[in-house]
């Protein structure tokens, strides 16, 4: 249930909110019935607009958010990173406001606002008082589909999502790590290409490629409104017939997502990254996986709770073999993304304790699969997972902004609203003998890519000696 | 924090991108959270039978408890030659603690459900525990142990410096991470803030088990503990509670007296050579303290400075009109014993002294001419209209009020800092930024390659 995204501003709150670490039990889904069922409603405009309402009325607040059923992986081949390009252009102007005003505008009604880019969804959002909600979805109206832009302003956006891309991946050997391996993970889906795009191609994008796209994808019949906090659905239902509901469907738009899908997978790929700039040694795998979309019934459940018992947090048995028992780690940790329309993944991870080679560690990851998939996992274990899991649902109740982003991503990638609530229910359902299956089906090295994030300079090859330059004098 | 997300290896950094870009910005967001506003919620002043205090806000929708307390101190409490030990303290109390080692501790915390944490800054110790209701006794048990019989056996102990170390590493090598470190190394050279509180390698491989048990006993008590309650429970029920988790800690805290201080002037550019492609500046002088007449002033001042997203003049004039960043910002950090007002940029090796420029001159202007009579209209509407917006969730509450306690700023705080904000005028801003807002004092730190910038 990871979401992986980017976004146009770095924003400590939300962040955080997916990136923390759940304990949890089962015994509470009984006294939870209540506040983990139906607690969204959903209707649809005339005009396609999906609407989603979460109700919270302890604070005089609400989260706005419009997501787009579009994302990184509907790119054009060669315009990588214009998905997320035209999310930070979509803060410049229309006829009503001004360049740059959009996120003033917002601040000065004492409202946040941000948007976030990721394979699959590109979302929109502000949170405020609730007294100015038509005031934002007025504005949220007018910018699905009367954006304007002008060269330097575009070409200006396009030096900070430069920086940008410096920031998060090309200081970061970890990041390039990620984004080499991706790539070899996807022969052909256009999940292996970087949400925020390669370098030369974020370089050679203008304002022709962003009207293009925005005019291909934006729309109330591609979109889905999500608001959560102290409202009514009558409320919502009215306010967006008036701003929203008021753009007319675009008709031409091709509804249906078809991406290139995957060849069948047949040889393991291992990648190696020489920087001195990683600081200790790591080894990583991703598996190739279905998604909560594409596995079967049952499935996906079982790869969340198979990927907790064997790698999340310091009670899993990657943490318990490889960290206290043997000491070849000083961390390690795996998660099963699932959120993926085409396509989910398994991650894993392990940093080396000062000594000890990747290899060896390697050998006992793979021990530790091996072992999973044969023998499947104890009552205990899969109790434990459940708890954990399901508790994760419950604990994310407290936040208005978690709510929201729940059910928009569900919409965005096709599922429902009782898709969402029941997945408690269906995380309690999975059987050992269903994790087991799920193991052994996906943790199979012909689907992976292994690599290796070693912190030494490699030995310049001819190639590479030849390449090099003067150093600089500086 | 859970050790596996304190302690970012590359790893996890890998698998969180956002997580990692976001870190950054925490030290920010941590100082808005002093900074907050009233709704309609009702703060009780709650004391145990035991003598314990504490707030409570009663939130009876969702069956959850959120516990956030606070022991003052900090890691400026790490003894000589020890710097770390706060942090390691930190990583180190959810493994084991009575009769229950390191994973069964874990697998209790899990099978109830709880989540408990720990995290260290310069002056204070912070905890952390939520709880679904009826797993509520279960969860006071283990924190009670957590803070009071703490095992640090030494399998543990080693396995969790293992960590550390690799974070070292890890810091040495981050631009973000390193320019923070070495900024305070330059300000408060010789001072206990100057030590960074995740400490170095030699000081991480002394810390003994007898350190942590020294640092619990001196740190956990009564006299420093500020408590925090949001959520499902009564002032009956938090009293109990109150005594159960904390009756049992000393009077009396045993801390070492931090001098007041100011951080040194700077004169140039500090670079530390790395090899990277953007260079990642931190930027800082001194600032005002939290409970100096002019501290509001300096807050909303930063806050069009450099503190307001897109709505800042450093933002405006790096980003938005040259395209030179994808972040730049600054806050103004009070502290128990000094106060610093920081910033940071991140750009290419070839625009940072361009960078760098624009925000110097801003910075000149600024404190020459204070700002518009429109910019502080905007900040205020923006500051006061956003303000319930920390208060809507119970953890949220619960981590404002704790600032508010810690900072010592009173009960009325939620209900009057609107006003506080409201009746600023342009001269107290100018007022302010005359107090602090000093370029040519600028320590300026720099990792990375950059071009045209002289070191010092």
């Amino acid at each position: 249930m990871r979401k992986t995204g980017i976004r146009r501003f770095p924003h400590v709150v939300a962040t955080l909110l997916l990136s923390l670490m759940i304990t949890a039990t089962q015994t509470h889904s009984a006294a939870f019935a209540e506040d983990s069922k139906a607690r969204a409603s959903s209707f649809t405009l005339d005009n396609g607009l999906e609407v989603i309402v979460v109700p919270d009325t302890r604070a005089p607040v609400v989260t706005h958010m419009v997501w787009y059923r579009v994302g990184a992986a509907d790119e054009p081949k060669g315009a990588s990173g214009i998905a997320h390009f035209l999310e930070h252009l979509m803060f410049k102007s229309t006829e009503k406001i001004a360049i740059g005003e959009f996120s003033k505008i917002v601040a000065r009604m004492g409202g946040q606002d941000n948007a976030f880019t990721s394979q699959d969804a590109t979302a929109y959002f502000q949170r405020i008082a609730k007294d100015r909600l038509a005031d934002v979805m007025a504005m949220e109206a007018d910018r699905m589909v009367n954006l304007r832009l002008t060269e330097k302003e575009v070409l200006t956006e396009r030096d900070v999502i430069l920086e940008e891309r410096r920031s998060r991946t090309d200081n970061n050997p970890g990041a390039i790590l990620t984004e080499q391996m991706d790539a070899a993970l996807y022969y052909s889906h256009p999940y292996g290409t970087p949400v925020i795009g390669w370098s030369h191609e974020i370089a050679s994008l203008d304002q022709h490629d962003a009207i293009d796209f925005y005019k291909l994808f934006y729309a109330p019949n591609n979109a889905i409104l999500v608001v959560a906090g102290d409202v009514t659905v009558d409320e919502v239902r009215r306010l967006a017939q008036e701003t929203y509901g008021k753009i007319p469907a675009n008709n031409k738009m091709k509804l249906k997502r078809e991406r290139p899908q995957e060849p069948p997978h047949l040889v393991a790929r291992r990648l190696t990254l020489n920087d001195p700039r990683a600081g200790k040694a790591s080894m990583h795998r991703f598996y190739l996986a279905p998604s909560y979309v594409t596995a079967a019934k049952g499935e996906a459940e079982a790869l969340d709770v198979m990927m907790k018992i064997l790698a999340s947090g310091s009670t899993s048995r990657f943490y318990k073999k490889l960290v206290v028992e043997k000491q070849l780690a000083s961390s390690a940790g795996g998660w099963y993304y699932g959120d993926g329309y085409d396509s989910g993944k398994v991650s894993m991870y392990a940093v080396a304790a000062d000594g000890v080679g990747l290899p060896e560690i390697e050998a006992e990851i793979d021990g530790l699969i091996a072992d999973i998939a044969r023998d499947g996992v104890t009552e205990a274990e899969l109790k434990r997972a459940k708890s954990s899991l399901t508790a994760e649902y419950i604990y994310g109740i407290d936040s208005q902004s978690t709510m929201a982003r729940r059910y928009g991503w569900a919409a965005v990638v096709g599922q429902s609203a009782s898709d969402v609530e029941s997945w408690p229910d269906d995380i309690n359902a999975v059987s050992a003998e269903q994790v087991k299956a799920a193991a052994a089906k996906t943790l199979q090295l012909t689907r992976s890519v292994t690599g290796y994030l070693v912190p030494e300079a490699a030995v310049p090859t001819a190639q590479r000696a030849h390449d090099m330059k003067p150093a600089d004098k500086g | 924090m859970k050790i596996q997300a304190k302690v970012a290896t590359a790893s996890s950094a890998t698998a969180r991108i956002l997580g990692a870009a976001a870190l950054s910005l925490i030290t920010l967001f941590i100082l808005f959270s002093l900074i907050r506003p009233a709704s309609a919620m009702e703060i009780k002043q709650v004391k145990s039978p035991g003598g314990i205090e504490a707030w409570l806000v009663e939130s009876r929708q969702v069956p959850l408890l959120a516990l956030r307390f606070a022991f003052v101190g900090g890691s400026t409490q790490d003894p000589e030659g020890k710097a770390g030990v706060a942090n390691f303290m930190s990583a180190m109390l959810d493994e084991g603690a009575g009769d229950l080692d390191s994973a069964t501790f874990q697998e209790r915390m899990e099978d109830i459900a709880m989540r408990m944490s720990f995290e260290d800054s310069r002056d204070t110790f912070y905890g952390s525990m939520e709880t679904l209701s009826e797993n509520r006794d279960a969860a006071v048990e283990l924190l009670k142990l957590a803070l009071t019989k703490p095992r640090f056996d030494q399998d543990a102990v080693d396995r969790i410096r293992r960590q550390l170390m690799a974070n070292l590493a890890y810091e040495a090598k981050s631009p973000d991470r390193l320019a923070s470190r070495t900024w305070y190394e330059t300000a408060f050279k010789g001072h206990a803030y100057g030590v960074s509180p995740t400490g170095d390698e030699k000081s991480i491989s002394a810390i003994t088990r007898d350190d942590l048990e020294a640092y619990r006993k001196s740190n956990f008590a009564k006299s420093n503990l500020k408590v925090v309650a949001v959520g499902d429970i009564d002032e009956a029920a938090l009293g109990k509670l109150l005594d159960e988790v904390f009756g049992a800690l000393p009077e009396k805290a045993d801390l070492a007296p931090v001098a007041e201080v100011e951080p040194v002037k700077g004169n140039g550019y500090n670079v530390v050579e790395m090899d990277v492609p953007q260079s990642v500046a931190m930027f800082g002088m001194g600032g005002l303290k939290r409970k100096d007449p002019d501290f509001m002033a300096g807050f909303v001042l930063n806050h069009i400075l450099g503190g307001g997203g897109f709505s800042a003049i450093l933002m405006e004039e790096v980003r938005e009109k040259r395209g030179l960043a994808y972040s730049v910002y600054s806050y103004l950090s009070p502290m128990d014993h000094s106060s610093i007002y920081l910033g940071s940029v991140a750009t290419k090796n070839e625009s940072i002294a361009e960078s760098l420029e624009i925000i110097r001159k801003e910075l000149t202007r600024i404190a020459k001419d204070g700002v518009s009579e429109d910019d502080l209209k905007n900040a205020k509407s923006y500051l006061t209209g956003s303000y319930a917006l920390r208060f809507d969730t119970n953890t949220k509450i619960a981590s404002q009020l704790l600032g508010i306690l810690v900072e010592d700023m009173g009960i009325d705080y939620v209900t009057t800092r609107n006003a506080q904000v409201e009746a600023l005028t342009v001269d107290d801003l100018k007022k302010a930024a005359a107090r602090f807002l000093k370029p040519d004092d600028m320590i300026v730190v720099v990792v990375g390659k950059p071009n045209g910038l002289k070191g010092l």
